[in-house]
């Protein structure tokens, strides 16, 4: 291969991620409206372009673009700015190392994919410190710093559960972890998997997790004052997010690209339909639970999650060594 | 000059020329953030080096974890927004121990090595450390996770109060 197909390859995977970046969460989003719409029985998003609702959507794309944009007087308005772009990008980054299908289906395979992933998550806790702060509110500052709190107690289990599949498969690869998955890891790892699973919520700041945010208490939190494009910013990459935590349970837990038939030649399906499966599962449960108070937040964390994800470490090693 | 020469100095200037903003510029939250930048420019470095996996450990631990921590402290305390010249210390003793310290250490790695090529080493993936960790370091591992453990258990007694 000449030094032109190289860079044409290069081309095309980076053209394959930014295509899922912007379809994906979308997809996403307009689930979630249909979703919660038939759950909750809301007339609303039922409504725009007469079948279904299908143009809520883009009349929302259309509504945030023509918004004002406006940054407060006591804000710092560099960070302001900055804060959404980077709230963005760890996503972009992450999606870059999911492996979609076998045979090295992946934009850019990583030998330490799954410990690039964590690092890469963590950093977005940065960009909702400097929107809180810079917006110059204390709703903003408050919610941001439950925010804060959240994001790093909720890190540590979510480490262990990963490290405790990693331990299974031998592998920081995240295709070598598909490939070394077998279906009774279901049952093995389930603890695990529910622990990264719940984890993921509250990296999300989705309900039940969702008390920086508490638009009862806190007008929006660290969003408050973000209008138009950028609070769009933000709302993206939350449903990136989504995508993001759905397809890495999916590639952790639940086999990635195996399936009851066809591994090979639809493996891609595979992947994209546990994705949306696991999305479904957490718009579910942003219907179906309250929001849990601050303190109810952290003690879950530290008191439920953070030990069940010890005890699931020991069992994988016994297992593994016996 | 190869690539990776180039990479490495584009990338040290970055790391050099935010650590400079971390001391000079008078937004004590705004340091926090060239903190960032610098430690994300430290990482980068690592990454050109074939360092892979200690770049990623620099990034989840000092920007993930120690940078945030460190923001968050902050903004717990005081943060205002704009510049707080009054947080500001006499410069020139900061600036003599790190000149001093800096200096220091490039001259002895220039002592050290002069001109003269190094072998570079394999890459650092996860396999490569782990085996030197768990073969050649296991004391010295050991010890530090001793460390780690007093600290923690100091910053339990720490918070727990005292008695009365």
């Amino acid at each position: 291969m000449g030094a032109a197909p190289v860079i044409l390859d290069i081309a095309i995977r980076l053209a394959a991620v930014l295509v899922a970046f912007l379809t994906l969460p979308l997809i996403v989003g307009q689930m979630e409206h249909k979703v919660m719409a038939h759950m909750q029985g809301r007339l609303g998003p039922m409504y725009a372009g007469a079948f279904h609702g299908w143009a809520q959507l883009i009349a929302d794309g259309v509504k945030f673009v023509q918004k004002e944009e406006i940054v407060p007087d006591a804000a710092d308005r560099r960070v302001f700015r900055l804060a959404p772009i980077l709230a963005l990008l760890p996503y972009l980054l992450i999606l870059m190392v999911i492996p979609l299908g076998p045979d090295g289906l992946v934009a850019q395979g990583l030998d330490i994919g799954l410990f690039f992933v964590l690092a890469v998550m963590g950093v977005g806790v940065v960009a909702v410190l400097m929107a809180a702060w810079s917006s110059g509110s204390k709703y903003s500052l408050l919610g941001g710093l439950r925010a804060a709190a959240q994001l790093l107690g909720y890190e540590l289990p979510l480490v262990l559960s990963a490290a405790s599949v990693a331990m299974a498969a031998g592998t920081l690869s995240l295709s070598g972890i598909v490939e070394a998955w077998q279906p009774w890891w279901l049952a093995w790892q389930l603890p695990a998997l529910f622990v990264f699973f719940t984890a993921g919520l509250a990296e999300l700041r989705r309900p039940p997790f969702d008390a920086p945010i508490a638009d009862s208490e806190l007008v929006f939190g660290y969003m408050t004052e973000y209008t138009g494009l950028r609070f769009a910013f933000f709302l993206l990459a939350e449903y990136v997010g989504i995508v993001v935590i759905s397809a890495l349970t999916t590639v952790l837990f639940l086999g990635g690209w195996k399936g009851p038939f066809l591994d090979d030649s639809l493996g891609w399906a595979w992947t994209l339909l546990k994705t949306m499966a696991v999305a479904f599962v957490i718009i579910w449960l942003r219907v179906a639970y309250p929001r849990l108070r601050e303190d109810q937040i952290q003690r879950f964390c530290w008191l439920g999650l953070v030990p069940l994800a010890l005890a699931q470490l020991v069992l994988t090693a016994v297992v593994k060594v016996a | 000059m190869t690539v990776t020469d180039i990479l490495l100095l584009a990338l040290g200037a970055v790391a050099a020329g935010s650590a400079l903003r971390v001391v000079t510029t008078t937004h004590i939250v705004r340091a926090g953030l060239w903190l960032v930048v610098a430690l994300g420019a430290m990482a980068a470095c690592y990454l050109v080096l074939t360092a892979e996996l200690v770049a990623w450990v620099q990034v989840l631990i000092y920007v993930g974890a120690v940078v945030v921590l460190l923001l968050f402290a902050t903004m717990l305390t005081r943060a205002p927004i704009g510049p707080s010249p009054e947080l500001d210390r006499a410069r020139f003793p900061a600036a003599l121990i790190g000149l001093g310290s800096g200096g220091g250490l490039a001259a002895l790695f220039i002592f050290g090595y002069r001109w003269g090529k190094a072998e570079l080493a394999a890459p650092g993936t996860a396999g490569v450390l782990g085996k030197e960790i768990f073969s050649g370091w296991v004391l010295p591992f050991e010890v530090l996770s001793i460390l780690l453990l007093a600290a923690l258990v100091g910053a339990i007694v720490v918070s727990r109060g005292e008695r009365s």
